[in-house]
Order: structure tokens, then sequence, then C-alpha cells
């Protein structure tokens, strides 16, 4: 069961705001989708080998050659704000 | 005192090191130049290591190499297959939002795992297990215009995202700071000798500590950005907790700041827990298989590690096991020694001034080794003045002392500061004579007493700064005293 509580603290690691009504629904919904996990788990796996990517696809490398990297006005201009070449952000602590 | 153990504490310590593999030309991910000290800011990124919608992100397979020899260095169990993780939190300095780095829980396969380092402290053998070696991207470099506490915004600069970074997590197997000092000192020694990292880059090692008292709760430290401050910051905690004991409450389980400009630890609102990361396989990465053949040529290509090399140290210069502990805990004091030897026959001498002056010195004069301008041709040239009777040994350390403060050689110190020795008699004789008559007392005292002789002799010394020859000062005084 996915609580209010929950949907709360997900929400806050996501950086979104939600109403009342969201948190309520996203609740009901979430909850949904964890019992449909459920049933999955049940499913007995105890012989089969984990699936870590869809594609059957291993060791893909680079060489550590350099490449040319973006001018730096360039990368600033992403950035809403920027100060001596460095991008400004919120203090955070 | 002679362990350094809080007996009855039962302190246990573990630290998380993160090491730059600096000898890499680019990012873990994309071609990006990873040499990004001393570069103007957000000049070495690309739309891969800004985490633009759309790249994709591709392994460097040095960097895998390089962390392998680290892991078999370590005595660590290579994985077979190893996998990605994606690490998820907002926070200023991850382009993505997220951390590409490996995970031990939920089916994740960190780089490697177990393993142990064994270690000296104060003659003491210890050894410490490894729990896990993993392969991660380093965030962005933040600054703070004026200074942390006062800066009311950040300053990001990218170029150090997406450089490669091996994250070694230890067991809680350390009982005080100096243990840990020391097995950060081994770690750091192991990984340059390696050639993968390098000392004389800020920054390239860099350590979370977490500690318990008496079973009490852990308590974890971050952002200790030297050894030194490692150690400190292990000794502010431990006094912390065992106010906490003594006034009857007990430590909780929190994150810590290391404070290094106040040089305490101050309690941290971390909010995230382990499940809030939401760590899932990295989907743009496929899975990394290691066979057997790639370990073993890796291996093949281990250079000399400073166990080895200490064991060498031994039995070629036939130098005490203390003494080549000492030397091969830093990589260029073992290279210094080296060097040393090759131009000078008596490698023992060697040792004992590398380990009695130039390293005392460099400690007081808080240089760090890395930063060390004295050549061996330099320190050798000390050496040989003192042979040549050009210098006494006690001037000589003098010397040693101003040339490691200033960065001035040996030679040049001994020549700026007129520290030749003398052992000119007729020189001697001229400054004897001047003695006599300032201290008219003594010279009668000193035809009964020898205590007056050596007072006398110490005025010739005075005067000259040291650079008097004792013998032949001696034999100049008592020959004047007969005359008398
Ligand atoms: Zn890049």
């Amino acid at each position: 069961m996915i609580t209010k509580e929950v949907v709360e603290h997900v929400a806050w690691l996501a950086r979104i705001k939600l109403s009342e009504e969201e948190k309520e629904k996203f609740a009901r919904q979430l909850s949904k989708i964890l019992e449909y996990f459920n049933m999955i788990s049940n499913v007995d796996t105890s012989n089969v080998e984990p699936t870590f990517h869809v594609v059957e696809l291993h060791n893909v490398f680079r060489d550590d050659e350099e490449k040319e990297s973006l001018p730096q006005e360039v990368v600033l201009k992403s950035a809403r704000e920027s100060e001596d070449g460095f991008v400004k952000a919120p203090r955070i602590l | 005192m002679a362990t350094g153990r809080d007996e009855g504490l039962d302190v246990k310590i573990g630290l998380e090191v993160h090491v730059q593999l600096t000898a890499l030309k680019t990012k873990l991910f994309c071609g990006c130049s990873a040499n990004y000290r001393g570069m103007p800011p957000n000049t070495l990124t690309c739309p891969i290591c800004l985490g633009h919608p759309g790249t994709l992100p591709v392994l460097n397979r040095k960097a895998v190499e390089h962390a392998m020899m680290v892991a078999l260095a370590l005595n660590s169990s290579i994985s077979r297959q190893m996998i990605f993780f994606r690490k998820n939190y907002f926070y200023v300095d991850l382009p993505k939002n997220f951390q590409i780095s490996q995970y031990d829980k939920a089916g994740g396969v960190p780089l490697s795992t177990g393993g142990w380092v064994e270690f000296a402290v104060n003659g003491e053998k210890k050894k410490v297990r490894i729990r896990r070696i993993q392969l991660e991207e380093d965030p962005a470099r933040l600054t703070y215009p004026g200074t942390i506490t006062t800066s009311s915004y950040t300053l990001v600069d990218f170029n150090r995202a997406g450089v490669a970074l091996l994250e070694i997590v230890t067991e809680p197997d350390m009982e005080t700071p100096e243990e840990a000092y020391f097995f950060l000192q081994k770690l750091r020694s192991i990984v340059e000798h390696l050639g993968v990292s390098s000392e004389n880059m800020q920054g390239s090692m860099r350590c979370d500590a977490n500690i318990s008292i008496k079973g009490g709760a852990r308590v974890e430290i971050k952002n200790i950005s030297s050894f030194r401050d490692v150690r400190r910051a292990l000794q502010y905690e431990i006094i912390r907790q065992k106010q906490l004991l003594r006034r009857g409450g007990a430590a909780k389980q929190e994150t810590r700041h290391w404070d290094e400009d106040r040089q305490i630890t101050v309690s941290l609102r971390v909010k995230e827990t382990e499940s809030d990361y939401r760590y899932f396989p990295e989907p743009d990465l496929v899975p990394v298989k290691i066979s057997e053949e790639w370990i073993s040529e890796v291996a093949s290509k281990m250079p000399e590690l400073p166990d080895d090399r200490r064991e060498r140290f031994t039995s070629d210069y036939g130098i005490p096991e203390y003494d080549a502990t000492v030397l091969t805990s830093n990589k260029k004091i073992a290279d210094f020694f080296e060097e040393c030897c090759k131009l000078y026959p008596n490698p023992k001498k060697v040792a004992n001034w590398i380990m009695s002056d130039l390293l005392r010195n460099i400690n007081e004069t808080g240089i760090d080794v890395a930063e060390m301008s004295i050549t061996a041709e330099q320190f050798i040239d000390l050496l040989k003045m003192i042979d040549e009777e050009l210098i006494s040994g006690k001037i000589a350390k003098r010397v040693l002392r101003e040339a490691i403060r200033t960065g001035r050689s040996p030679r040049k110190v001994v020549e700026d500061e007129g520290l030749l020795k003398i052992s000119d008699e007729k020189m001697i004789a001229k400054i004897v004579d001047e003695v006599f008559h300032e201290f008219e007392g003594a010279v009668a005292d000193a035809k009964r007493d020898r205590k007056a002789v050596n007072f006398l002799v110490g005025q010739v010394m005075r005067k000259t700064r040291g650079r008097a020859d004792p013998e032949i000062t001696n034999k100049v005084i008592l020959s004047k005293l007969e005359e008398k």
C-alpha cells in the first residue's frame, strides 16, 4: 500500500509539487502498479539468470583518446545564469 | 598510549575513499579531456558529460583496466560481469540528476569485492579489509565566491563532471585515527606505484569516514580533503562522542560535515536515505564481462608495488625493514631514495638523513612531499659537503631545513649565509683571542676547571654560529691556556 506520505516523500525527491487531489490519485495508482509487481514477484525465477540489459551486448568500449569539447560560450548558453565562465547556481548545503 | 587505542571505547572506523584515475587522458564515458586542473571553467564538456538528452555514454576501456589494477593490488576479487547503476539525486554538481555508479545490492555487481591492505602503524602490522571497489563518475566542482559559509550562491565548473573515480570502501577495521591515516598513506602509495593516480594533484584522493564508539550509532563524516584532516576529524569526533557518553547521552546516527576552517564536525541535515537514491541498472550501458585472460593480461603488466619494493630495499640496499617501510610509504620518497643511492655509496646514511631530517622538516613546514623541490643531486651534495668537512653535521641539518623552507639548494644556502666550516687554525686562533679577552674570568678558571674550557669552546662556536671546527677550536684553546 502506498500512503499519501510516501507519495509526498517521492514527490519531494523528484522536486515536484503535487496538489492534495493528485497525492490521493497517485497513491491509488502507485498502489495498483505495485500490486502488479507483486504478481510478477510470485513467479519462480530461481533458475533464471538476471537480465541486466535488454540487448544481448557486452563490453562496448572506447579507447582513451581525446575528442574536442564544446566551446565555453556554447555550454553557458544552456545555463540560466553564469559568472566568469562558471554556471551560477543556488547555494545548497 | 603505546597503541594509541582508547581502551574500552571500542572505536570502529571505516573509510570510503575516492581515488581519481588521473593517469587517464579522458573522462569515464566521453572523450573530453580529464586533465581539468588549471583549465578555464566549463571548457572540457560535451553533450555526454553534460547529460543532454539523446546522448549515449561509452565506457573508457583503460579506466576499467586501471580499476582492475587497483583491485588486484588490494587483493580484491574482480567480478566476472560488472554493471553500472544510476544513483538518483538532485544536486548542483550533477548535470544529469543522477550519477553513473555501481551498487552491491538489488542485483548490482561492483568492479570487485573483498580484499585487504596491510600496513604498519608505529612498527606494528595492521590489516584492514576491503568491502568493495567500484567505478563511477566524479561530479562537477563547486566553488563558493568568498567563503563556503558566507557565499550566497554556488559556481559550478562541469570540467570535472564525468572524470573516472574509484570508490574504495573498507570494513570498519580501524581502531584509531592514526590507523586511518596510515591506511590512507599506504593506499596512496599503492595507487601511485601503479601509476593510476598521482598525489601531486589537488583533490585526487578524497575521503569520507564513519565511526562508532562502544557499539553506538554510526556517524559519517563527509568532506574531508586531506589525510591530515582525516586524522583530525576522527580525533575531534572521538572526543565529541566521548563527551556525549560521559553526560549519559549517546551519538545518534547521522552525517556530519568536516568544517576545515573551524576544524570541527557539524551535523548535516541529510534527508535522503539509501533507498531514496532509487538505484537501478543504467540502461544506457551494457554489462562488462571480465574474462580470466583479461585479468591475467592486466596482472602481467603490474608494476612493482610498495611491499615488493620494501623487500627489495632491504635486500638491495641493506637497510632495516623499518627504514624500508617508511621510505616506500610514499612513491616520491622511495624514488628519491633510489636516485640518491645512485649518487652516493652509503644507503643507510641516505636513509637516515631522509627519515630524520628531510621528512621531519617537510612535516614541520607543512609542505607536501609532492611539492618538495630539493633534488637528489642537491641532497647528496649536502652529504658530500659534510664528508669533505666543508660544513659540520649540525650545520647541515640547519642548511637542509632552510633549503626545504625556502626552495633554495643546500649549496646556495651555505654560500648565501656563509656557513662554510672554519678549519683554518689562524682564523680560529684570532677568534679564541677575542673570546679570551672578553672572558678573562673564565680563562683563569679554565686552568683548573674543565667546565670553563667547554664554556670557552661554546663562546667560539657562538661567535662563529657553529662554524668553527670543534676539534681545532679545542686544540687551540688548550695550547693557548698552556702559554698563559
Ligand atoms: Zn564530455
